[in-house]
Parts: structure tokens; C-alpha cells; sequence
């Protein structure tokens, strides 16, 4: 009977990730079929859905806007919210969208403090105060600005974005575009006359000149500010830099005399959602496919993929999975039921599938390996410390692996979501990046030494933990398979050396490659680098290790301890460097980064302290009667 | 082997030792390198034998610097392998490791003495056959009386900085005397708080005030030094000349029927082969500013050699000619230019040697562990 429970859970857990594949039909606006549109932004192709997304993450640091209307929360989709933005933009100017965490900018723009977010509404009359700090800021250097700046500055942005978006895809006084592309439609040919008539000092008609006056003044607003290419050329063999903002595509229009069909259905869009009619709507979206697929059907599947995995949110699924493989393993720790750690066997197992598949899926995307910036770097990072860690469950059948890997998974997605926070976690690379030999084989090491730095030392924890707190570490335990009787705390030791060796192959490989690429790309192999010196360090460190274990100049608790500074090591070469403000590898960050590095590297100094008591206050390490056992 | 000295420099707790030390070496020179600059930091850090620290008025050494670090580390290796060398199989994994980070230590050490980094700045169209310093600057005299030929005497600027005169019948018929030379400087039209008028007789126009400035540190700025120069000879002088790295057109005089130039411009590096730009595309993904790649189409021009033809130099792809490496560097912000830099360096193939080595013995060292440990499990 307690053999089926490991599979019924496992089952169970499958059912819930692929009920989420199942989307209720939508009543009313079809907003999910607006969201897999195929648009052209920050140099890739994807779909509306995407730049919805990453916009309001930005903006919201959220996916989707909810707020309080008559006592009832109400909620909108990131595509649904994008919709209303770009058609409706002073209805938009009510969400409460705009995030505002600092009680100075508050303060500077007589905001509320017990708010979260602001809508722009709401923001509107310190604008031009926004704008003068702005300017003043800029000629500040970004490591030397204040908390204050910072966040003003993000301010900024995110209402330069915003502002943006509301200009994407119709002018700003536009109200009926379908009717109003008729009118410019039918005014072209006269309007152009009158231009024409107008320059050379005759008589012109004053109408038609003055409506393509205003008209193209709308449209080049647009062309000027719009965040996205909507507008595919009407030839599809066209090469991609043809693809136009609606705006820049209508005042084309003026030469060749038709409007592109695309943007005849976008402004079709636009109609029906201002006269709040879905079905107009829905047939707009629909013929607008419909003319894609004859012409742009990589373009369509692609969105529509990248729609589905937006949609399926794998690695948050693959998180709370590892969270309840987390709390399974622990339990399985103070009661060994087999069936529990098999369970948690199964689940781990399942979360790493569904993480690969998010992976899988962000590799085919981007035509890129897996690790490109920082958020795919924690995603990766996870990925294999979860792979080491079944392995060593595979070798070591004990649970500690499960509680490792697991603990990991779910703590490097919340991670990796503050790290793609910023904008778009699929960018283009930039030049010297654009390299699928070097994304490969250099950052793919490092990242491996990465990964397997931090399992050792999250098993030294672990270590530490069990030989202080409970008595397993020196008991002998019955694993119940061909490995027999084992040590636990001997067992880990073998665990930690073991991932250390690996540790030392990658990191080390990793590093010299990243020398071979810099010497490649700038002509030096190294230079001292604030990068370069933080995964040298990890080589140094890791090595370190490795002859004090052989020249016996440490045994298995101080192996641990050494193991925990490594976490610190590895911490510092993969964040700490970065908030420097200097080197080839600087980035900004925020002051939230870096209290969350210093908060975790006090806690891996304290676990080291508590790590250095005398062995035989170790429980583990106490005979029954208090006399102390043989030290390890 | 009852030796100490031996016992000492071989033992596993002084590779231990030095790697901790290196561990806080690293650390500490990159958080240094915040206010020192990497020029600054990479000199007194990691190019040194030690640290310095001041007492008083005393430079007190206080931590060993990278190169003492690193040559007590390849002793140690040398003297530990010497004392406990057994062949055997399992041993071959730990030489091919420990031979490839000597080969890297050992490279590097060779690229730190004998590398030379230089920068060809083109626009497109033109042609050159030298490339310049990053930061040294040279005062080059200029004999521009020949009718084929000109013949340069160059004074590499430190050594302005030494010397008040310069005096070799062999090369100029004038002696060159230093009044003044300011390391970094700063050069005005206006009469500007802190500025002084240096006491100019010739060339350059009335407009001219000059400060000395403090050295750079930031990795991106560069020193640019001034001089101020009188032209001596035994009867008479042409004239007191100010020179500087922000005055980019030479200035003339004439002495003895003779034409000269002078001009304090970035160290060349003269090549047997000539440079010449055709083109150079920003590439940018569309709709954005992001840029894509860069790559410059050269022409490669060799007289001895005989040799004409056309390269693309990109990101990640350099030139590799006559033993030195051109580099899409940099450009110009108009797209008009490309500037290339010149690497000469002997050692540059020891790192990927050595990372092929210390690979491979580190895949060998733990696969004679994890092995046997499997059979031991399969058993």
C-alpha cells in the first residue's frame, strides 16, 4: 500500500501543473488572441503578450494590475491592461499601476505612504518636478547616486515607458481610427496635391491640406515614440528592419496611396474596444491572423509559442513544486519513511522536468544557449544544482540530496524573478555577446562551478545543522539497499569533497575560457577584472579546500566550514562584483540587492561560528551518558 | 630530504597558505580598485612584489603583492614535485595539472614583461602604417627638409619628465631644454582661476593658459602631457615652444636652412605593412540601439612581402598578422571610423595550452577517484 503513495502524489502533482494548461474560453474581448499578435520590439520578435508583460513587471514589478473598486478587487491580465494603455489611454490613467517604494519620492510628490502603487493619474501634477530632478540626475554617475536618485530615476523610466506604450499603436486624439484611416484614405490624393500646390505659391484647397496636416501630425507622434514594430512589410520576404511602428508606416502611406492592411485591422481594433464592442474586436483580431498566416507564419508561431509559455509560467510551477518536495524532505528527516522520501523523490524529479522545459523553451526562443544575463544565469544555476543533487540521492539514497536540491530550486527562481524585474529576460546580446561558442562553453562552466560551490555548501549546512541539532550524523544508518549501513555525517563528507572536485574542473575550465574569449575579443587573456578576479577567487578557494582535505590540514567539520565560506565566494563573484560600478562587467543595482547579499552573507558567517563549537557539544557526537564519542 | 628550507617550501600547508593569501589578495585589490582605478590597482596589487602602507614618512610593505605570491607558489610546486615525484599512472593526472598552471603562471608572467597594447584609429579611406600608445606619449622632432624623406627623432615623454636637457649631435643639431613638463595637464584659451600663461616665444598664439592636473585613475582617461620647450643652440634660438597632447597639428621652425616640426603626440609603433580602411558597419538589431556586431573590412598592404589583400576584422574575430592581433576596438561616433587595437604579445598561446592541460588532468585525477568508487557501489 505505502509503496502506491510516492506515485499517487507524484500524479496528483501532475494533474495540477497540467490543469494549467487548460484556458477558459474568453467572453466578451478576446484578449489572449490580441496577446499572441506578432510584433517587432527590442530587436526580436514576439508577441504583444510579452511586451505587455515585461512592460507592467517594470512598471509593477507584477504581472497583472488588480485593485479596489467598491469594495471589490478586480483584476486585468498584463495583455488585457496593454490593450486599454494603448486604445484607451485616459481610462489607464486611473490603474494604479506605478510602483513607488521610497518615502522621499513620496514625499516630493505629496503621495500617500500607506500606498503601494500609484496611478498616473495620481502622479500627474509632479511631473514636470519628475522631469527636473531627472535632468539633474543624469549627470550623475549611477554608483554614485543616492537612494533617493535611484528611485526617482526608476520613477522616470517607468513613466517614460508608460507614456510610450500610450502612443504605440493609435495618435493621441484619435478616437474612431478605422473611420479616421477612411478619411486619410480618401484625402491622400488631394491632400497631396494641396501640398504640393502650397509650396510652389499657388492656390491650394485649404481642407484637404489641413486635414493631412493634422493627420500626419498625429501619426508622427507615433512614429516617433511608439515601443513597438506592429506594422509587417506587405511583401514578407522584406527584410526585418522593414517592419514600421503604425505610425511611420501610415505617413509612408502618403507616397504609395494604399494603406497596409495590418494597420486597416489594428485601427479596426482600436474602433471596436473605444465603442466597447468584443465582437468587432474578435473579427478584426481574427482577420489580421488570417492575412499573418498567409505571409508571416514563422513570425505566428513563434508568438504564439512564446504566448503559451508565458502563459504556462513553468518555472513557477516547477517552484512550488521544489517548495513541497522541501517540506516533505524535511519532515522525511526527522520521520525516515521511505514512502516520503520516494514521494519527494518523484516530486523533485517532476519540478526539474517542468524546469527544463521552461529552459528548453527559452533556448529554442532565443536561438541562444541557456545562460545569457542574470536571470537565465539563477534559472540555470538551479537547474543544476537540482541534477547534481538526484544524482547524489541516486548514489546516496538518504534524503540530504532531496533536501538540498530542493531548498535550492525553489530559493534561485525567487531570485531569478527579482532578477527579471528590469525588462525583457530574452534581450538581444549585445555585440561581443553575440557568440553561441563562447555563451556555451565559457559561461556554461563558470556557471556549472557556480552551481555546484553553492551545493557544497548548502550540504555543509545541512551538515552542520544535523550534527549539532539531532543525533543521525553518527548513527548508523540502514539505507535499506545495496549500500547497506552508513554514516551519515561520513557519507556527506565524501558528498562535499566529491562536489568540490567538480566544483574545481568547471570553475577552473570555465575561468581560462573566459580569459581565451576575452583574448579573442579585446587581445588581453586577463585583466584583472572585477569579474575575472571573483570566479578566480572560486578557483582559488575551491582548490584551497582540496589540499587542506589531502594535507590533512582539516577533517570533515572543518571540509564543511570551508565549504560554507565558499557560498560567501561564490555570492560576491556572482552579485558582489556587479555592484562595484566598475570594470567591464558593472551593471546598477539596487540598494535591495545588495542589503539581501550582506543579509546573506552574515548568515553563512553566523552558521560558520555556530559550526565552530567544540565536536563533543555536538549531539551527534555524544555518547548516551554525556561522554564524548571519537571525534570525526 | 631532512633539509627544513626543502621540508618547508615543499609542504602542502605553504600551498595552502599561499592560496589563502591569494584569496584576500584578489579580494581586496578588486575592492581597491573602486578608488585606485584598475591601472592603479593592477600595478600595486597584482604587478608587484608587495603592498605598500605608509607610516609616517615610510613606505612599510604589508602584504606580499601577486608576483611574490605567485613565484613562491610555482617554487613550491617545483620543490614539492621534485621531492615527492613517483611515477605511476595515478600521478599523471596532478602533473599535467600542476605543469599547466606553471605553463599559465608562467605565460602570464611573460605577457605582464613583453606584451605591448597599441591602438590604430581609422577613418574610412585612410591609410596607416603605425599604431599608438594607449597612455605613453612621445615628443617627436621632425626634419621635414628632404625631399623623400623626413627624418623623426622621438623622445618617449617619461622621459621629459627626468631630464632638463637633450643634447645628441648624432641625431639633432639642436639641444632640446625642458623648462617645464607637466605630467597631465590642462590647456585653456581664457585666462581661467588656477591657470597660468607659460612664457611661449614661438608657435602657438598669445591664447594660451596651462595648469598641471593631477594623474588619472579612472580606466578611461588618460593622462595628456604638456611641455614647455626651448630650441638651444650655440647661437641663438629659434624660439620657447609649447607642446601638448591636446595640440594635434605639429609646430614648425627653422634652423641652419633646415625645416623641423615638433609635436607631442601618443607613442608610434611603426609596422613593416600598411592599414587602410574600407569599410565599417554598426550593425544594430532593428528598431533599437542595440548593437549586433561591429566589423571593419580592411586592406593589408605588405611591400616586402608582396602581400594585398582584403580582411574582415569583427567581435570575436581578430587579424593575426606579422606576430601581432588587430581587434575591433572601439569607433567613432558617426560610424566613420573604426579603431582597431594592436596586441603584441609572445605568450599568447600558453593560456589555451595550459587550459587544455589542466582539463584534461583534472578529469584524469578525479576519474582515477570516481571509478573505482562506482565499481565499489556496483559490487
Amino acid at each position: 500500500m505505502k509503496k502506491f503513495i510516492p506515485i499517487v502524489l507524484a500524479v496528483l502533482m501532475l494533474g495540477w501543473v497540467l490543469s494549467g494548461m487548460v484556458q477558459k474560453s474568453e467572453a466578451g474581448f478576446h484578449f489572449r488572441e490580441f496577446g499572441k499578435l506578432p510584433i517587432l520590439s527590442g530587436g526580436r520578435y514576439k508577441p504583444f503578450d510579452a511586451l505587455a508583460r515585461t512592460s507592467l513587471l517594470q512598471i509593477r514589478t507584477r504581472q497583472s494590475v488588480s485593485w479596489k473598486e467598491n469594495g471589490h478587487w478586480k483584476t486585468m491580465s498584463a495583455t488585457e491592461w496593454l490593450v486599454e494603455v494603448m486604445m484607451k489611454p485616459f481610462d489607464a490613467d486611473d490603474r494604479p499601476i506605478f510602483r513607488i517604494d521610497n518615502n522621499e519620492v513620496l514625499a516630493l510628490l505629496k503621495l500617500p505612504d500607506n500606498q503601494k502603487y500609484f496611478s498616473f493619474r495620481q502622479i500627474m501634477p509632479g511631473l514636470d518636478e519628475i522631469n527636473r530632478q531627472a535632468e539633474r540626475i543624469e549627470g550623475i554617475e549611477a554608483a554614485k547616486r543616492t537612494v533617493f536618485e535611484t528611485q526617482l530615476m526608476k520613477l522616470d523610466e517607468a513613466l517614460n515607458l508608460y507614456q510610450r506604450l500610450q502612443v504605440t499603436l493609435k495618435p493621441p486624439a484619435t478616437d474612431d481610427f478605422a473611420a479616421e484611416l477612411d478619411a486619410y484614405q480618401k484625402n491622400i490624393v488631394p491632400g497631396i496635391e494641396a501640398l504640393k500646390a502650397r509650396e510652389a505659391g499657388k492656390k491650394y484647397d485649404e481642407k484637404a491640406f489641413n486635414i493631412l496636416v493634422n493627420l500626419m501630425t498625429g501619426y508622427k507622434t507615433v512614429s516617433q515614440y511608439a515601443l513597438a514594430l506592429t506594422i509587417p512589410p506587405e511583401d514578407p520576404h522584406a527584410p526585418p528592419n522593414a517592419w514600421q511602428n503604425i505610425g511611420t508606416n501610415l505617413m509612408q502611406t502618403a507616397r504609395t496611396g494604399e494603406i497596409n492592411p495590418a494597420a486597416k485591422d489594428y485601427a479596426a481594433m482600436v474602433t471596436a474596444y473605444r465603442a466597447d464592442a468584443p465582437a468587432d474586436f474578435n473579427q478584426a483580431v481574427t482577420a489580421y491572423r488570417v492575412w499573418l498566416a498567409d505571409r508571416y507564419t514563422p513570425q505566428l508561431h513563434k508568438a504564439s509559442l512564446e504566448f503559451f509559455f508565458s502563459n504556462f509560467e513553468p518555472f513557477y510551477k516547477a517552484m512550488v513544486i521544489y517548495i513541497l518536495a522541501l517540506v516533505a524532505a524535511l519532515i522525511y528527516l526527522l520521520f525516515p519513511a521511505e514512502w516520503l522520501r520516494k514521494s519527494a523523490f518523484y516530486w523533485v524529479l517532476l519540478a526539474l522536468v517542468i524546469h527544463t522545459i521552461g529552459i528548453a523553451f527559452r533556448v529554442y526562443l532565443e536561438g541562444r544557449p541557456p545562460v545569457t544575463n542574470l536571470y537565465s544565469s539563477a534559472v540555470f544555476i538551479g537547474w543544476a544544482i537540482v541534477v547534481l543533487s538526484l544524482v547524489l540521492e541516486k548514489i546516496y539514497p538518504i534524503g540530504i540530496g532531496l533536501l538540498a536540491g530542493s531548498c535550492a530550486g525553489f530559493s534561485t527562481q525567487i531570485i531569478a524573478h527579482h532578477l527579471g524585474v528590469g525588462g525583457d529576460t530574452m534581450e538581444m546580446m549585445r555585440a561581443v555577446l553575440d557568440t553561441n561558442f563562447w555563451l556555451t562553453t565559457h559561461v556554461l562552466s563558470v556557471t556549472l562551478g557556480y552551481a555546484s560551490t553553492f551545493l557544497a555548501g548548502l550540504l555543509a549546512i545541512v551538515y552542520i545543522a544535523m550534527g549539532l541539532f539531532t543525533k543521525r550524523l553518527a548513527e548508523p544508518w540502514d539505507t535499506g539497499t545495496k549500500l547497506g549501513k552508513i554514516e551519515i555525517g561520513k557519507v556527506m563528507a565524501k558528498m562535499v569533497y566529491g562536489i568540490i572536485c567538480f566544483a574545481t574542473l568547471f570553475s577552473f575550465t570555465g575561468t581560462v575560457l573566459g580569459g581565451i574569449w576575452a583574448d579573442q575579443s579585446w587581445g588581453r587573456f586577463w585583466g584583472w577584472d572585477p569579474k575575472e578576479n571573483g570566479a578566480l577567487l572560486i578557483v582559488l578557494w575551491n582548490a584551497m579546500i582540496l589540499h587542506a582535505r589531502w594535507g590533512g590540514l582539516v577533517r570533515d567539520r572543518g571540509l564543511m566550514n570551508l565549504a560554507i565560506v565558499g557560498n560567501i565566494v561564490t555570492s560576491w563573484s556572482w552579485f558582489g562584483v556587479n555592484m562595484l560600478g566598475i570594470g567591464l562587467h558593472s551593471y546598477g543595482f539596487t540598494d535591495a540587492a545588495f542589503r539581501w547579499l550582506m543579509i546573506f552573507v552574515g548568515s553563512q558567517v553566523a552558521i560558520i561560528i555556530v559550526g565552530l563549537t567544540p565536536l563533543d557539544k555536538w549531539r551527534s557526537f555524544q555518547k548516551a551518558g554525556g561522554s564524548a564519542a571519537a571525534k570525526p | 630530504m631532512n633539509n627544513p628550507i626543502l621540508r618547508f617550501f615543499s609542504s602542502v600547508r605553504l600551498t595552502v597558505a599561499c592560496l589563502v593569501l591569494g584569496c584576500i589578495l584578489v579580494f581586496w585589490g578588486t575592492v581597491a580598485q573602486v578608488h585606485l582605478g584598475l591601472y592603479k590597482a593592477q600595478n600595486e596589487f597584482f604587478r608587484s612584489f608587495f603592498i605598500y602602507g605608509q607610516a609616517g614618512d615610510l613606505k612599510v610593505p604589508i602584504f606580499p603583492g601577486g608576483y611574490l605570491i605567485g613565484s613562491v607558489l610555482l617554487l613550491n610546486l617545483l620543490v614539492a614535485h621534485a621531492r615527492y615525484y613517483k611515477p605511476g599512472k595515478r600521478k599523471i593526472g596532478i602533473i599535467l595539472i600542476h605543469f599547466g598552471i606553471v605553463l599559465l603562471l608562467v605565460g602570464q608572467m611573460l605577457t605582464d614583461a613583453l606584451s605591448i597594447e597599441s591602438q590604430m584609429h581609422l577613418r574610412i579611406g585612410e591609410t596607416r602604417n603605425f599604431s599608438e600608445a594607449d597612455r605613453a606619449f612621445e615628443l617627436a622632432v621632425i626634419d621635414t627638409s628632404g625631399k623623400d624623406t623626413d627624418q623623426v627623432v622621438a623622445i618617449p615623454a617619461r622621459r621629459l619628465a627626468h631630464s632638463d636637457e637633450f643634447t645628441d649631435p648624432k641625431l639633432l643639431p639642436f639641444t632640446l631644454r625642458i623648462k617645464t613638463y607637466y605630467a597631465n595637464s590642462s590647456l585653456m584659451e581664457q585666462p581661467m582661476a588656477g591657470y597660468e600663461k607659460p612664457k611661449i616665444t614661438a608657435g602657438l598664439g598669445s591664447n594660451v593658459y596651462w595648469r598641471e592636473m593631477p594623474r588619472e585613475t579612472e580606466m578611461n582617461r588618460v593622462d595628456v602631457p604638456s611641455a614647455l620647450i626651448e630650441i638651444a643652440t650655440p647661437h641663438g634660438s629659434p624660439g620657447t615652444f609649447l607642446v601638448s597632447g591636446f595640440v594635434e597639428r605639429p609646430q614648425a621652425f627653422q634652423l641652419d636652412g633646415r625645416t623641423y616640426q615638433m609635436i607631442l603626440r601618443p607613442q608610434r609603433f611603426y609596422k613593416p605593412f600598411s592599414i587602410h580602411l574600407v569599410e565599417f558597419h554598426h550593425d544594430v538589431y532593428p528598431g533599437t540601439d542595440i548593437p549586433k556586431n561591429f566589423s571593419s573590412r580592411v586592406r593589408l598592404q605588405n611591400l616586402q612581402t608582396k602581400e594585398d589583400r582584403e580582411v574582415l576584422i569583427y567581435m570575436n574575430n581578430p587579424l593575426r598578422y606579422g606576430g601581432e592581433t588587430f581587434y575591433q576596438a572601439s569607433y567613432d561616433p558617426d560610424d566613420g571610423g573604426s579603431v582597431l587595437q594592436d596586441v603584441r604579445n609572445p605568450g599568447w598561446l600558453t593560456p589555451y595550452f595550459s587550459c587544455v592541460l589542466v582539463a584534461v588532468g583534472l578529469v584524469w585525477q578525479f576519474l582515477s577517484s570516481l571509478i573505482p568508487f562506482l565499481k565499489r557501489r556496483a559490487a
